[in-house]
């Protein structure tokens, strides 16, 4: 948390839904793997707090786009797990198509390198 | 969905914990995994998860919608500042629970007999049809609505089109005999025509219901109704099609109606072809008014253009009879009218008073509310100064009304329950037909009520306790010894409405009940202490001649009048006090004929043996009582009332002159009908409480009556000889049934009940809004006084002397009971004057009543403004300067 670049772990707002959603895609998984995927799959750029991601789940589940059950974890632990609902499924692909032209807009604002990233 | 959050917040916290629980043990062994020490790895993982508790908090506030949250903490505001005083929660609680109570008990009655129409096949096209007569005396005496003659029916149905089909039916009574060895019974039965069920739309339980071949002289079917089908035969569905005998002759039943057929009231037994037990004569006359006639609309014609038909067929015919009371039109009513009848009004009225008191509870905790507003101004003049807006506040206030409101009503809905079954019970004119209950609408009602109750109660204190002024509450100090005139104002006002209202109740309630007293006192013109009735009937077929019902009926009066205890016995078709029975039209034969468009003069028929008048105490004022030569077919003497003698004979001497009654032809000779006056007897009433009407008494002897009714005077208690009478009747003929055995008194006193009951619901309402008035009364000016006391410790450091405080806060008090007073008798004046036809020798400007109810209200409104006065006046001075 308390590194010198700060900026770069925060997480752009309403992100943190879309990469929950985009993290279950392979497969059910409960809070603390969705976390470690998007702290992994970002190279540790991104640091998911806690206090973000249970009321995010939460969020998901009321509006159906993911559903709950309690199961047992790899290690045998109780954990509440969440699945990708079809909704969701169609959610992602919305924010997946918004997010692709707003980083393509952002790019384009700040010059060639930004863009052709 | 979004509110459902609400009610799942607890369980969604324990989970969210559960979840960051399995978070840091995933986390832990993760860390362990790495090679941390156990603490340190532990340590490490709540470092990650940061605050456990902000989450939770996020979460709670995410699942609590803010009016909910909002709501929820109104009310538990509210509840916490009732249960701080619950002395003030309780009397409101009490005063609300009462009035929604009576009002929704009373709803329901005029629902049940005035609103809900009959369950009957499209009810609204139904109507009943009466006749009506021009002539001022029917007007004046409300028989507007007159019974209908069979042969007038019988020339409707056949020469109008208006009406889709009409039926036509009339009480009857018959001796149901025991099929197996169980005791006679007298029954009260309808004959009805043919069609009458299918008019009405009511198929029945079992079996049919009348062909029209059935409906004719000496017809044997019957219908039973449910009640007796499960009484007297135990709900046997085999009995349709077996016979049962009445009056001695088998009947057969062809059908059962159904269980909530009750129609016209429930006491109806059997039914039976119209026209079973109708000598051929009936159904000819023109002028028997005692039949009830149902029409069903055609759907595409109006009821005044079907109406309009019908009179101009009894228009005809009224010229066509001229001699004969023939009413000149038609008139319609509503089944539920119909059925209600008298009682209408007096529910209307005792529906206004229930209202009436309502308002006062409303006004009342209103009142409470503004005492308890002021007690914490200070409290919501620091929170708007602080930022609360005005709604916020007028809302936390509403609630509390609410909460009164909403229990009061809660209570009062249980407390009506079993309210309106007793009041059911004890009303005894109210009609049965419809069933009396509580039903969705009624609970509705309830609610209705229960809100507008809070809305008053809450919206005027919570509108007076905040607004801009509030804010003076904050510079106001007791120092000043200045108080919120606006607050004590809105309090005056609302007393004065309060004390209005109770004084147009007091009112209402002191004329019912005098007009109560004046009946209950009433002289109906014959002895009545100590006085056994009881009626029986003689079957026509086993008494079919005069002789037969002669022997039966004087062995009788014989045996009853040599009775050990027995002073005097009466045998009559009916009693004094004991209804109206009948009325026949006459003239006299030794007067000029009457002018065209005279009333034909018109009495009260009775029978009465000779010795009838001597036994009950009537008066012989001319003239001699029947003999006992006065016997058989026609005796042609004639015994009259003093009132007919007023009314026919003014000036004249009646004795020996002779009545020509045209319905009192023998069987044979139509012509023969003249009877001559013997005697003048002095007047009794029919019923308690209806003016005197003229009467003419014909020999029982004649011997063609056969419904009699016997008055046994006794020198002990009546109702020890009631089982040694009735042996005497069964040792003559055993398969007698005998009915109504009860003392005069009672038989009297019936329609007393009414009276009695209006009076006092009416002064119940009443003493409860005085009550109420003066708790508001003694509040105000208690609070006025605490108000007050510094500057009432002022006035006596300037020297005033205590009676002149004593003076000064009571003529304080007493002002809005006086404008209350004021206000509320004139609004009496204009009120009671609706229900002027309730009362029974009572103006409606009763000047004792009126002045009862002042001296009442005066005595009680110093009574409460007493005791805060007298405090005042006792104050210590230095004590109430030094009062903050």
């Amino acid at each position: 948390m308390n590194r010198d670049g700060q900026p770069q772990s925060e997480m752009l707002k309403g992100t943190l839904d879309m990469m929950i959603l985009r993290t279950l895609v392979g497969g059910d998984a409960h809070g603390h793997t969705i976390a470690k995927v998007i702290e992994r799959s970002s190279e540790d750029v991104l640091e998911v707090e806690q206090g973000s991601l249970y009321p995010a789940l939460h969020r998901l589940e009321e509006r159906g786009w993911v559903s709950s059950y309690w199961g047992a974890s790899e290690n045998n632990r109780k954990a509440k797990f969440y699945r990708l609902t079809a909704a969701g499924r169609k959610q992602l692909s919305r924010e997946r198509s918004r997010w692709r032209q707003m980083t393509r807009a952002i790019g384009l604002v700040m010059g060639e390198e930004g863009g052709a990233q | 969905m979004s509110w459902l959050r609400w009610f799942r917040r607890k369980r969604s916290d324990a989970e969210v914990q559960q979840e960051m629980e399995s978070f840091l043990r995933e986390e832990t062994a993760d860390n362990v995994a790495r090679g941390m020490a156990p603490e340190e790895a532990r340590r490490q993982a709540r470092v990650k998860l940061g605050n456990a508790q902000q989450v939770r908090e996020s979460l709670w506030s995410h699942n609590s919608p803010l009016p909910l949250t909002k709501s929820a903490r109104d009310v538990k505001y509210a509840l916490r500042a009732l249960i701080r005083t619950p002395g003030f929660s309780m009397i409101a609680l009490v005063v609300m629970a009462l009035c929604i109570g009576a009002a929704t008990s009373l709803f329901t009655i005029v629902r049940s007999v005035l609103l809900r129409p009959l369950p009957f096949r499209d009810p609204g096209q139904l109507v009943v049809l009466h006749e009506h007569f021009r002539g001022s005396w029917a007007n004046a005496t409300e028989f507007n609505y007159n019974p209908v003659a069979p042969a007038d029916f019988y020339d409707w149905r056949a020469k109008t089109h208006g009406f889709e089909d009409m039926a036509i039916m009339r009480y009857a009574g018959y001796n149901l005999s025991g099929e197996r060895s169980e005791l006679p019974e007298a029954v009260s039965a309808v004959a009805c025509s043919w069609n009458f069920f299918q008019v009405l739309g009511v198929q029945p339980a079992l079996g049919r219901t009348f062909a029209e071949s059935e409906d004719k002289p000496g017809s044997t079917v019957v219908l039973l109704t449910w009640s007796v089908f499960q009484r007297r035969f135990a709900g046997d569905g085999t009995i349709v099609g077996r016979q049962i005998h009445l009056n001695g002759r088998p009947f057969t039943v062809v059908g059962v109606l159904p269980s909530w057929f009750t129609y016209p009231d429930a006491e109806v037994q059997l039914w039976i072809p119209y026209k079973t037990d109708a000598k051929p004569d009936f159904l000819q006359h023109h002028d028997w008014h005692q039949s009830h006639v149902v029409a069903r609309l055609r759907p595409d014609v109006s009821l005044a253009s079907a109406l309009a038909q019908v009179s101009a067929v009894q228009y005809q015919l009224h010229l066509q009879y001229p001699h004969d009371p023939v009413a000149e039109d038609v008139v319609s009513r509503s089944l539920n009218e119909d059925l209600a009848g008298d009682v209408r009004k007096p529910l209307n009225v005792m529906l206004a008073a229930v209202g009436c008191m309502l308002l006062i509870g409303c006004l009342n905790v209103a009142n409470l509310l503004v005492a308890r507003g002021a007690a914490r101004q200070k409290e919501v003049a620091i929170r708007s100064a602080l930022g609360a807006q005005r709604g916020t506040l007028i809302r936390e206030q509403m609630t509390e009304s609410l909460l009164i409101c909403a229990a009061g009503g809660v209570g009062g809905i249980l407390l009506s329950g079993f309210a309106t079954q007793l009041l059911a019970q004890k009303w005894k004119d109210l009609p049965t037909a419809q069933g009396i209950h509580m039903d969705g609408a009624v609970i509705g009602f309830a609610c209705l009520l229960m809100f507008a109750a809070a809305l008053i109660a809450g919206l005027l204190p919570a509108l007076s306790t905040t607004g801009k002024s509030m804010m003076k509450a904050l510079q106001t100090s007791a120092r000043t010894g200045s108080t919120n005139l606006a607050r004590t104002a809105m309090r005056k006002w609302l007393l004065t409405a309060e004390i209005g209202i109770t004084v147009v109740l007091l009112v209402a309630a002191g004329l019912l009940l005098k007009s109560f007293l004046r009946l209950r006192s009433a002289d109906v013109g014959c002895v009545t202490g100590h006085t056994l009735t009881l009626s029986y009937s003689l079957p026509e077929k086993k008494y079919d001649t005069p002789e037969k019902v002669n022997a039966f009926n004087e062995t009788l009066l014989g045996r009853v009048r040599s009775m050990p205890g027995v002073r005097a016995a009466a045998l009559g078709n009916t009693l004094p006090g004991a209804g109206y029975w009948g009325d026949d039209v006459f003239t006299v034969k030794e007067h000029p004929p009457l002018k065209s468009g005279q009333d034909l003069p018109d009495a009260l028929t009775r029978w009465a043996d000779p010795g009838y008048f001597s036994a009950l105490g009537i008066p012989l004022i001319h003239g001699r009582p029947f003999t006992n030569d006065e016997r058989g077919t026609r005796s042609h003497k004639v015994i009259v009332s003093q009132q007919l003698v007023r009314q026919y004979f003014a000036g004249e001497d009646p004795i020996g002159k002779h009545l020509h009654v045209p319905a009192h032809a023998p069987a044979g000779s139509p012509d023969d009908v003249d009877y001559e006056i013997v005697g003048v007897v002095g007047d009794t009433l029919y019923q308690v409480g209806k003016a005197t009407k003229a009467a003419m008494y014909f020999p029982i002897l004649e011997g063609d009556q056969r419904g009699e009714m016997l008055a046994v005077r006794t020198a002990s208690d009546p109702l020890q000889f009631s089982v040694p009478v009735q042996k005497q009747i069964a040792a003559l003929d055993p398969e007698m049934p005998v009915s109504d055995v009860r003392t005069l008194d009672d038989v009297i006193g019936e329609s007393l009940v009414n009276a009695s009951l209006s009076a006092s619901l009416v002064l119940a309402f009443a003493i409860l809004s005085l009550l109420l008035a003066s708790v508001g009364l003694y509040g105000v000016l208690s609070y006025l006084t605490t108000q007050r006391t510094t500057e009432l410790g002022i006035r006596m450091a300037l020297g005033a002397r205590r009676d002149q405080l004593l003076q000064l806060m009571l003529v304080d008090g007493l002002r809005p009971a006086l404008f209350g007073l004021g206000l509320g008798l004139v609004v009496s004046v204009a009120a009671t004057r609706i229900f002027q036809s309730m009362l029974f020798g009572t103006k409606p400007l009763d000047p004792l009543v009126l002045g009862g109810v002042i001296a009442t209200l005066l005595a009680v409104a110093v009574l409460a403004c007493l005791a805060p006065a007298w405090r005042a006046s006792r104050l210590d001075p230095m004590q109430a300067l030094r009062t903050e």
